[in-house]
């Protein structure tokens, strides 16, 4: 759902504030959509369908509803499918929330931010700290141990102790399931500006690292799992949807820039399928129209809005195997690097002396029966580990 | 107006390379015998000047010197002008300045020259104007053609009164013994004080008041009266028409179709088609093709005679062939050469490489094509693990290097990184297997990777500049303090009037190449000039310095300074690469070490965290494209032990500062 009713200053994401909107228009448009590609892909089963891109909680309960019957339509959605919808504490009131309930939704992802007035206000969020809590405890009692928080950390000014008290205070609120995100100044924002013009302090390197790992310790400490960068859970509360993100299946996505997507499943502007219908065996990546208006009008003449389809080579598909693998707790088992690269074992590629070998050794990575994946060290450090790796796998 | 087209040939420059040391060599002196001059020439076509019409007594050889900026060329513009060489209309600016580069920076690099015919109370008098340089980078050139001259119009803008390169330029004119006309030019500026100049001239020069010429050049007020003070004042040539061939090469241009054309001096005797002439330096022969006055034209004529000026295309093809200051004379009648011949020698080095690897052949294309019309730019192939292959050239003096530079871009398209400039030590070597090993006691070092061990050298040596500034008063304080932080030592100071002063300071030739003369304009706000001449080689403390990566020398960033500046300069140098390296997973150690003495040290810290926040389904293909970018980037990098160096890294701290 492409649209959101207010700029936060620190998002650069593909949203658009339109005075008004035709939401029919915007419904029909994704229904017809998600049959085409539902159709084209041939995909049998849905395994979960999340919500996404600007604020999906300002559509109406009546078109999430509608989308979830064309795709239940055109393929099988069980009824044990994840289907999250993301949340904003200023439209998630009862009735709203239960609506989405009524329509299909059984997960929600709400996001908080943080739980600090300031902060809230730097972030150009519109809510209020009172407003995220009163959502959350409603969101607990519709989808209990389905509802799951997101939290942003190392906004300019913050300290350790802020964030620290911060977090405690998201822990007697929260459910099974945070997402803690970094702030990314991203071009184009308000917040970046700021920063990049010195109004406004940029956090220290080694500040956000002692925030992150400080972060983690807590989190483990209250029984959460850390399963991927960002994300933790407990109680087995992991997400599907995006767990299947990060193990590289194959997922459709529907709408304008990323707004609803299924692993084969419904957010999103890009999709990664093997389209059956046209005697092709190789995985494509697939790019979504960006802009909403020219998405509906792509979409009416031609059934869907897919702007731009690459097939992804082997050796692409290996290294998006590798770069989202790595950034969950299990890493890359040998069983799911098999299923991609059937003749080219994990040990033939990362147990020979050369890069990984040296990461291994410095105790970043590690490789065994189980897999390849990151140390509790290393995960912190990925990116400045993936270069190394992916120079490796290209030889 | 035929001017057009010509700008590339009257740009070619044409000296050769060769090191100094091989250059002062002993004429050829070639069995003498009879001058043969049996070849008539024919006419073609078109009707040929008879130089014979202006005997020695009717000719005037001068040159016009003068400080950046203060009206030469607008001088020359106006004589043209006056004496009907060129046609009266406004687009004659600075018609001897042919390039781009000249007109912009307002400055001569190329010396032209020019035959007026000039009807002086009923004679008619062959005026030639030698157009010189008007920088000290080209002072050299500007020496060479001075010896053509027997007298100078010195310029001096009666606004901004003698500068540091009048002083210079005056100096050459008068050890010269050259007649001088002092004019003071650009009377008709609002805040012209042309008395207050004339004082300056009669302290500094010892020339008396009543001599000075005031002038407007630009609206050509009183500058028929220069010419009548060229034809009174300037001895005409003492030479003979009789006497056997001397020519002396001042200048030489390159043409693509008739090979080198040398601009020539006759000091005597006379030269047309035909004759065979050595070059007193090569002892090379060759036939006389075509010889003419210029005007500016090239315009044929059936001779040239003693005295005279004009150019000479005798079927040289190289280059190196026509060199600046080599004599003459016709084949089996050799002259004694004329003195100060030598080679160019350049004065600071600087590394040049293609900011792009796979402009490399355009580059060096660029640069041979550039190199042939400037060949006192010394080209050597270099390469550097960091920046690639590339070159190491050699020029006259900084400014030269910033000209050079500017025509790679403007008349080439190229973009280049060019490394801060150094200069070319000295080491007296004291160690009997390296003597062997070089051949020579004393050794020049370009390289600091060449840097000999203070243990096998008995003295180091570095170049050092005679500096001349002229400033204000007000800023004396400041400028005194920064020629001390630069080791200058003070050698005279001298109040021109009640507000100037000149000072003169003998610099270590290293501490003004980069930024001397920026940090000199801004702390005087732009009153003070500067003006420099070589001065020879000093005994110097010099050390090697190396730059330390967690231990690991880094080759390309070794440099050979001062011992005094050792701690600073290190500093200096650790700081920006500890800004320029990214962080990486392991502490780096960034290090200035003397021998194995750490002078500096930064820390770079490891990385704590690096990992991108969120990667969901529309970041994915973004993500990628950039971990393969970074990916890419990891094979280029520079390894220095386990220390990974992007090229920008390296560019940062290599390249000259232009930015100041």
């Amino acid at each position: 759902w492409p649209y959101c009713r207010k700029r936060c200053s620190y998002c650069n994401f593909n949203k658009y504030v339109v005075p008004a909107l035709d939401e029919v228009a915007v419904g029909s448009c994704l229904v017809q959509e998600a049959r085409t590609l539902l159709r084209l892909s041939r995909v049998q089963s849905i395994t979960s369908v999340f919500f996404g891109g600007g604020t999906p909680s300002l559509a109406s309960p009546h078109t999430i509803a509608a989308v979830l019957e064309a795709i239940a339509g055109a393929a099988h959605l069980p009824t044990t499918a994840e289907v999250t919808l993301e949340a904003n504490p200023s439209s998630a009131d009862t009735l709203r929330l239960a609506g989405f309930r009524a329509a299909g939704v059984n997960r929600l992802s709400i996001g908080v931010q943080s739980l600090d007035d300031a902060e809230l206000r730097l972030l150009g969020r519109e809510h209020t700290a009172a407003e995220a809590r009163r959502a959350v405890e409603e969101a607990q009692r519709l989808f209990p141990g389905r509802t799951s928080l997101d939290l942003i950390f190392g906004l300019p000014g913050q300290s350790q102790g802020a964030w620290a008290r911060g977090l405690e205070a998201a822990l007697g609120l929260c459910d099974d399931h945070i997402s803690l995100y970094q702030l990314t100044l991203e071009r184009g924002t308000a917040l970046a500006a700021q920063v990049w013009e010195g109004a406004l302090p940029m956090p220290p390197q080694d500040l956000l690292a002692d925030m992150y790992q400080a972060a983690r310790t807590m989190l483990v400490a209250a029984g959460f799992r850390h399963y991927e960068v960002s994300n933790f859970a407990r109680k087995g509360a992991l997400s599907t949807h995006n767990l299947s993100y990060w193990r590289a299946e194959q997922y459709i996505g529907v709408g304008p820039g990323d707004a609803v997507s299924l692993p084969c499943t419904i957010t999103g502007a890009h999709g990664r399928f093997v389209p059956w219908g046209e005697g092709s065996s190789s995985r494509e990546a697939r790019v979504q129209t960006l802009e909403p208006d020219a998405w509906m009008r792509e979409v009416q003449s031609q059934g869907h809005g897919t702007r731009r389809r690459v097939v992804l080579s082997s050796l692409e598909q290996l290294e998006e195997v590798l770069a989202l693998g790595l950034r969950t707790d299990e890493g890359i088992t040998h069983k799911h690097w098999g299923h991609f690269s059937p003749h080219l074992s994990l040990e033939a590629v990362f147990g020979m002396p050369g890069e990984a070998k040296t990461l291994e050794q410095q105790g970043w990575l590690v490789l065994d029966s189980n897999g390849l994946r990151c140390t509790w060290e290393g995960l912190a450090l990925l990116d400045s580990l993936l270069p190394d790796l992916l120079c490796q796998l290209q030889r | 107006m035929a001017l057009a087209g010509r700008t590339a040939m009257w740009w070619a420059r044409l000296r050769s390379p060769y090191p100094a040391a091989s250059s002062l060599c002993v004429p050829p002196w070639l069995p003498a015998g009879p001058v043969v001059c049996e070849r008539l020439y024919s006419s073609r076509g078109k009707e040929k000047l008879d130089m014979a019409m202006y005997p020695v007594e009717s000719i005037r050889n001068f040159s016009i010197i003068a400080h950046v900026d203060h009206g030469k060329s607008t001088l020359a513009d106006r004589l043209l002008e006056i004496t009907g060489t060129i046609a009266k209309n406004d687009h004659n600016k600075q018609v001897l300045d042919k390039l781009q580069v000249e007109r912009e920076r307002g400055i001569t690099v190329k010396a032209q020259s020019a035959s007026l015919f000039y009807n002086h109370q009923g004679v008619n008098y062959l005026l030639n104007l030698i157009d010189t340089p008007g920088h000290v980078d080209f002072t050299y050139e500007v020496s060479r053609s001075l010896s053509a001259c027997q007298g100078v119009i010195l310029v001096v803008d009666a606004n901004e009164g003698i500068q540091a390169q009048t002083v210079a330029n005056f100096y050459l004119a008068f050890e010269a013994q050259l007649a001088i006309i002092p004019v003071i030019n650009k009377i008709d500026l609002k805040n012209a004080e042309p008395e207050r100049v004339e004082k300056q001239i009669e302290k500094l020069f010892d020339i008396p008041i009543h001599e000075c010429i005031r002038i407007s050049a630009k609206l050509g007020t009183n500058v028929e009266k220069v010419l009548q003070k060229v034809i009174e004042k300037i001895p005409p040539p003492q030479c003979n028409t009789t006497d056997p061939l001397k020519a002396l090469v001042f200048d030489s241009t390159f043409d693509h179709y008739r090979g080198v054309i040398a601009n020539i001096a006759l000091f005597g005797g006379e030269i047309q088609k035909g004759q065979k002439i050595v070059s007193a330096h090569s002892k090379k022969r060759y036939e006389v093709n075509e010889v003419g006055i210029l005007t500016p034209n090239e315009q044929a004529t059936h001779k040239l005679y003693a005295g005279q000026v004009g150019y000479l295309v005798a079927g040289m093809k190289e280059v190196t062939e026509a060199q600046i200051g080599d004599t003459l004379f016709l084949y089996k009648q050799p002259v004694e050469p004329l003195p100060g011949f030598k080679s160019a020698k350049p004065m600071v080095f600087a590394g040049m490489y293609p900011s792009d690897q796979t402009e490399y052949n355009n580059l060096r294309s660029a640069l041979e094509k550039l190199t042939l019309n400037d060949s006192s730019v010394t080209v050597h192939r270099d390469s550097s693990l960091a920046l690639g292959a590339g070159w190491r050239l050699g020029f006259l003096g900084l400014l030269h290097m910033e000209v050079f530079n500017q025509r790679l871009e403007q008349e080439y398209n190229m973009s280049v990184i060019l490394t801060a400039p150094t200069v070319p030590y000295k080491a007296v070597l004291s160690s009997a297997k390296l003597i062997k090993e070089y051949g020579r006691a004393e050794i020049t070092i370009i390289n600091p990777a060449h840097f000999p061990d203070k243990s096998s050298v008995s003295e180091y040596l570095e170049p050092t500049v005679l500096g001349t500034i002229v400033t204000p008063h007000q800023y004396i304080g400041k400028i005194i303090t920064l020629c001390q932080d630069r080791r200058a030592v003070q050698k005279d100071m001298l109040y021109i009037d009640e507000q100037r002063v000149m000072l003169k300071y003998l610099f270590p030739l290293n501490e003004i190449v980069v930024d001397f003369y920026d940090a000199l304009k801004s702390l005087s706000s732009g009153y003070a000039s500067f003006d420099y001449e070589d001065a020879g080689y000093q005994a110097a403390d010099l050390i090697k310095m190396d730059i330390l990566l967690n231990g690991n020398p880094v080759e390309e960033l070794s440099t050979v300074l001062h011992s005094d500046k050792a701690y600073a300069t290190g500093k200096f140098l650790c700081e920006r690469l500890k800004n320029a390296i990214p962080r990486q997973l392991f502490e780096i150690a960034i290090q200035a070490a003397v021998g194995k003495k750490i002078i500096a040290r930064e820390t770079l810290k490891a990385y704590r965290k690096n990992v991108v926040a969120k990667c969901y389904g529309g970041d994915i293909t973004r993500r990628m494209k950039l971990l393969k970018r970074q990916a890419e980037g990891k094979k280029l990098m520079r390894k220095i032990g386990n220390v990974e160096v992007p090229r920008d890294a390296f560019i940062h701290i290599l390249k000259r500062q232009t930015d100041k």
